[in-house]
């Protein structure tokens, strides 16, 4: 039955599309001050709806396959290009105020400098794609690790790293929600 | 205060969680993790193949791997949007901003400056999604959530960049 295929999936792909979007909305994500206020330690709703969303999302999946259900769709660790990338991008998301899907997401709710940031994306997207042999051969070939996890890595158990995970998420929320940090 | 009014607000961990559970279904659904920015890669392909021809772009090496094509990552792009249209319409806060509150007060009205920065922000932002293997959604949530290490790596590495952009561009000045 599952995976769907053919183009019911590519309807479903819209339905689940619109759940995110409508969820980065209704959690103020697509406001530039907000997501540049976590980066200025003034409001921490991006780190409470990531976080959560990695909780929740990676026990479920952890239980989906074990019963076989799910697989896991892990990707390579291009050790090199992770941390580079990573640190373009962190740059990028802080002068921009947005993250691709948050800026996508924010055009449609009025945002202009959002539209004009998305061109920038695509703008990038094409310099990536003209730089991709070179980036290709000199750096992503450096430092690979293949499909790894943390568990793999720590050899500990997935289940008892999600476990420490989840506790440590939670500990951040109450330790967030205490401090009063956000009403200042 | 934000310029959106606070009425279609929920919490931040009702929408995590609501996230976490639209990543179980995707992952049994459709086999293929939420993500962003391939989808992005795909469309600035099709653009491409308008300013210097579909055939150049389906020889670059990057666009061979990943062609332009409606497909799943697309049309979640295309539902993305329209998710968070209906959204704003349905709350009644649909509104055009160009400067946006925390910007205006740190760098001032111009529409200029604010476009120009976003563009290249917007640049930079995708070019190293691309670079580390995707960004804050496909990255970040969808190999996070799996424990891969490209994706914790990533997150770590883009939140320390973006705290010292930040500490920058907003520090208190003299």
């Amino acid at each position: 039955m599952f995976p769907i295929t053919g183009n019911s999936a590519l309807i479903l792909a819209v339905i689940f599309g619109a759940a995110f979007g409508w969820l980065l909305h209704r959690g103020k994500v697509l406001d530039y001050d907000v997501i540049i206020n976590q980066f200025r330690f003034r409001d921490f709703t991006v780190l409470k709806v990531m976080f959560t969303a990695i909780a929740v999302g990676g026990i479920g999946v952890l239980v989906l396959v074990n019963l076989g259900a799910a697989k896991f769709h892990v990707r390579d660790a291009n050790m090199l290009g992770t941390v580079i990338g990573a640190a373009i991008f962190g740059i990028g998301m802080v002068l921009y105020g947005y993250c691709p899907g948050t800026g996508v997401a924010a055009i449609a709710t009025g945002k202009l400098h959002a539209l004009v940031g998305a061109i920038g994306m695509i703008f990038g997207a094409m310099l990536y794609a003209a730089s991709f042999a070179w980036v290709n051969a000199h750096i992503l070939a450096v430092w690979k690790l293949g499909k790894v996890t943390l568990a793999d890595v720590t050899g500990l158990p997935h289940g008892i790293l999600l476990a420490l995970l989840v506790t440590g998420a939670i500990a951040m929320f109450i330790a967030i929600e205490r401090s009063g940090v956000e009403r200042r | 205060m934000s310029s959106n009014g606070k009425k279609f607000n929920w919490s931040p961990y009702l929408v995590g969680a609501g996230i976490g559970a639209l990543s179980w279904v995707v992952f049994v659904v459709m086999a293929n993790p939420i993500g962003i920015t391939t989808a992005i890669s795909q469309v600035a392909g099709g653009v491409a193949g308008v300013a210097i021809g579909s055939d150049t772009v389906a020889q670059n090496p990057y666009w061979m791997k990943h062609p332009v094509k409606l497909d799943y990552g697309t049309l979640f792009l295309v539902g993305t949007f329209l998710g968070a249209l209906l959204s704003a319409l349905a709350s009644r806060s649909f509104r055009i901003e160009s400067v946006p509150p925390v910007w205006l007060e740190r760098f001032g009205p111009s529409v200029m400056r604010r476009m120009v920065v976003a563009f290249i922000g917007g640049a930079l932002a995708m070019y190293g999604a691309r670079m580390a293997g995707g960004c804050t959604s496909g990255n970040g949530i969808s190999q996070g959530l799996q424990l891969a290490v490209v994706g914790w790596t990533f997150l770590v590495v883009m939140f320390a960049s973006g705290l010292g952009t930040a500490w920058l561009l907003f520090r208190p000045r003299n």
